[in-house]
């Protein structure tokens, strides 16, 4: 049996990474999400697993090697935090192109620019409507605990691999730095058998294999293109994951993910005290974002407050599940600021129930 | 037709071919203009993975450029990368697959100018790929612009009135740059203009594959090739300015070649 540890969010996505049976590992030092590639770089996954860790000259750099160790059939991933993120965006476009598995973790802090290493969310925009050019779509995880931010490892990478399609763990400086209890899953080894679309040298006994997204025949490229909103409907369909917290007798919600929902627990129970029947619904997929599960509750709720660090990102989605069937409004605090619980509860107060 | 002619029939028998493409190249056509050096060096390089079999144990990494669509000609795995990051796709490939082959294909906007850094750090950790780099001087793809390896004074579409150095800069000779890295094991500099360097380029080019068995680092082969098209010239003008201008700025010969 495995034991629980103490350890920072970071950390235990780095010790997750060697346990999920990753093949490579290639990242750009970047606050607050250096313990990642520190702890890969102390743990000797090379000799645990033979897994492949490389600090690369760049995220450009490092993104570029995803997809080349993606396009050989590996299980790879990175990391980094805004600036670096964005940096990645026209490699992470290629590799939803190409139809790549692989796994970015974003440890957002504060921005816009160089901005601030304290924690934000306000790469909501950037993970969930695109980052890059084209019309591709990312799956997009938000971990709330140091414990998801290790289980949604092994999650990210099976549905990478189902769907062929790049996905991100968002999450924030917070929960990159914070120690908690955390329990691993048993060490899975690296796989020994690559995927039949995988460059791994073109036998006689099959086609040569091209991992591409480029086609200048403007007809293929939009039939390309149809191929994946097809797929992205069918994740749209299966794969929306959230969270109901006290919600069966709720008269409120809160709309909150990652950081912001665990301040928010604590403003619900502040609000009970004063007798104010509020609950949090919590999206863990950002995309495929749980559209229909929150309308639902516009015929339990009269209002809704969408909390997070950022200057109101998410709430665009949260008002189109709604449909203005009841009343939306945002709360957060920007340039890496928490906001306090008891601020929550009287932006609730004054936005939703007075307003 | 000549009493010594060779008769059609004859010409079909086995025991005359003195010539045969190689399989390793496809039967798609080509979209290279008349003339262009890019047909010659994909034909080299198919024909030492066939003459090395290791089409089974081979990935090719296509640039941005005229030669992006390399992968519809060359009939062994290969992935697409973005603008100059094909040696960091290369690095991702041959660091999970360590017991293949890896080699980029790369022109001059892609290895030395967007791709640079990409350039550089691959050949100074000595990643053990090969790494071809055809050196035209200018942007073939996108219609002739100045590229980094662009001759001074030498006109294109963004230096109409030839290329200033105040303005611009000097041309950038990354082959001299690499050379001084760690990480190079190989490093030549050949070109395709006449049937002699056609043989010393294939030469170069089997030695840059052949030794990155040794994993020793970064094998690199610079072709100075030609741009009919961009440079405004019949193939056979283009040749010659090749040779009366490209080369004495890139001379060609082998800068790092291992002890034996």
């Amino acid at each position: 049996m495995e034991e629980f540890v103490l350890m920072k969010g970071n950390e235990a996505i780095a010790e997750a990474a060697i346990r999920a049976g990753t093949d490579g590992y290639f990242g750009y030092p970047i606050t607050p999400q250096s313990e990642v590639i520190e702890y890969l770089a102390a743990a000797k996954p090379h000799e645990r697993t033979g897994m492949v860790m490389l600090q690369a000259e760049s995220e450009v750099a490092a993104i570029n090697m995803l997809y080349g160790g993606a396009g050989a059939g590996k299980k790879v991933m990175t990391s980094s935090s805004s600036p670096g993120i964005s940096l990645m965006q026209e490699g992470i476009s290629y590799i939803a192109g190409s139809e790549l598995p692989c796994l970015i973790v974003n440890v957002v802090r504060g921005g816009p620019g160089l901005g601030t290493i304290q924690p934000s969310q306000s790469d909501y925009f950037q993970s969930t409507k695109g980052g890059g050019h084209g019309d591709y779509n990312l799956i997009v995880l938000a971990p709330s605990s140091v414990q998801e931010m290790a289980d949604f490892v092994g999650l990210g990478y099976d549905l990478a691999f189902k769907y062929r399609n790049p996905v991100m763990i968002q999450t924030d400086g917070a929960l990159g730095q914070m120690m908690e209890k955390v329990k691993f899953k048993p060490q899975q080894p690296r796989s020994k058998k690559s995927p039949d679309w995988a460059t791994t040298g073109k036998t006689s006994d099959r086609e040569r294999i091209i991992i591409t997204s480029l086609d200048l025949d403007p007809s293929r490229q939009e039939r390309f293109n149809e191929k994946l909103q097809v797929k992205y409907r069918t994740i749209v369909e299966k794969e929306v994951r959230y969270e109901k917290i006290q919600c069966d007798d709720a008269e409120y919600l809160f709309v909150a993910y990652g950081t912001s929902s665990r301040i928010c627990q604590k403003s619900i129970q502040m609000a009970r005290e004063e007798g104010i029947k509020v609950g949090l619904f919590r999206p863990i997929t950002l995309w495929p974002f749980p559209y229909n599960e929150i309308r639902e509750m516009t015929g339990q709720v009269k209002g809704m407050l969408s909390v997070e660090m950022s200057a109101g990102q998410m709430v665009e989605d949260v008002r189109l599940a709604v449909e203005a069937k009841v009343k939306v409004d945002h709360y957060g605090r920007m340039g890496g600021i928490i906001p306090s619980s008891e601020e929550i509860v009287e932006a609730l107060k004054q936005k939703i129930i007075g307003g | 037709m000549a009493e010594n002619a060779i008769t059609t029939k004859e010409l079909i028998k086995k025991e005359n071919l003195v010539y045969q493409k190689t399989r390793l190249l496809t039967d798609d056509v080509m979209h290279y203009c008349p003339g262009c050096g890019h047909g010659t060096v994909h034909r080299l390089i198919a024909e030492i993975i066939e003459e090395m079999d290791i089409q089974s144990e081979i990935i090719g990494v296509a640039p941005v450029g005229c030669s992006v669509l390399m992968y519809n000609y060359m009939n062994v795995d290969m992935q697409e990368a973005a603008h100059g990051r094909a040696p960091a796709v290369a690095t991702g490939i041959k660091r999970l697959l360590p017991e293949k082959y890896v080699f980029t294909y790369q022109g001059d906007g892609d290895l030395a100018a967007i791709g640079t850094a990409e350039t550089i750090h691959a050949c100074n950790r000595g990643e053990n790929i090969t790494m071809i780099f055809i050196n035209n001087g200018i942007y073939g793809m996108t219609g002739g612009q100045m590229a980094p390896t662009t001759l001074v004074g030498m006109k294109s579409s963004t230096t109409p009135y030839g290329r200033e150095v105040s303005q611009m800069g000097n041309p950038l000779n990354m082959t001299d740059l690499v050379v001084n890295l760690p990480g190079t094991y190989f490093v030549s500099r050949q070109s395709v203009h006449t049937p002699g360097n056609v043989r010393k380029t294939k030469k170069a080019l089997k030695k840059a594959f052949e030794y990155q068995a040794l994993n020793k680092g970064v094998c690199f082969v610079e072709v100075v090739s030609n741009c009919p098209s961009g440079w405004k010239m019949t193939p056979l003008e283009s040749n010659k300015w090749l040779a009366e201008n490209m080369l004495p700025f890139y001379p060609l010969g082998d800068l790092k070649v291992p002890e034996e």
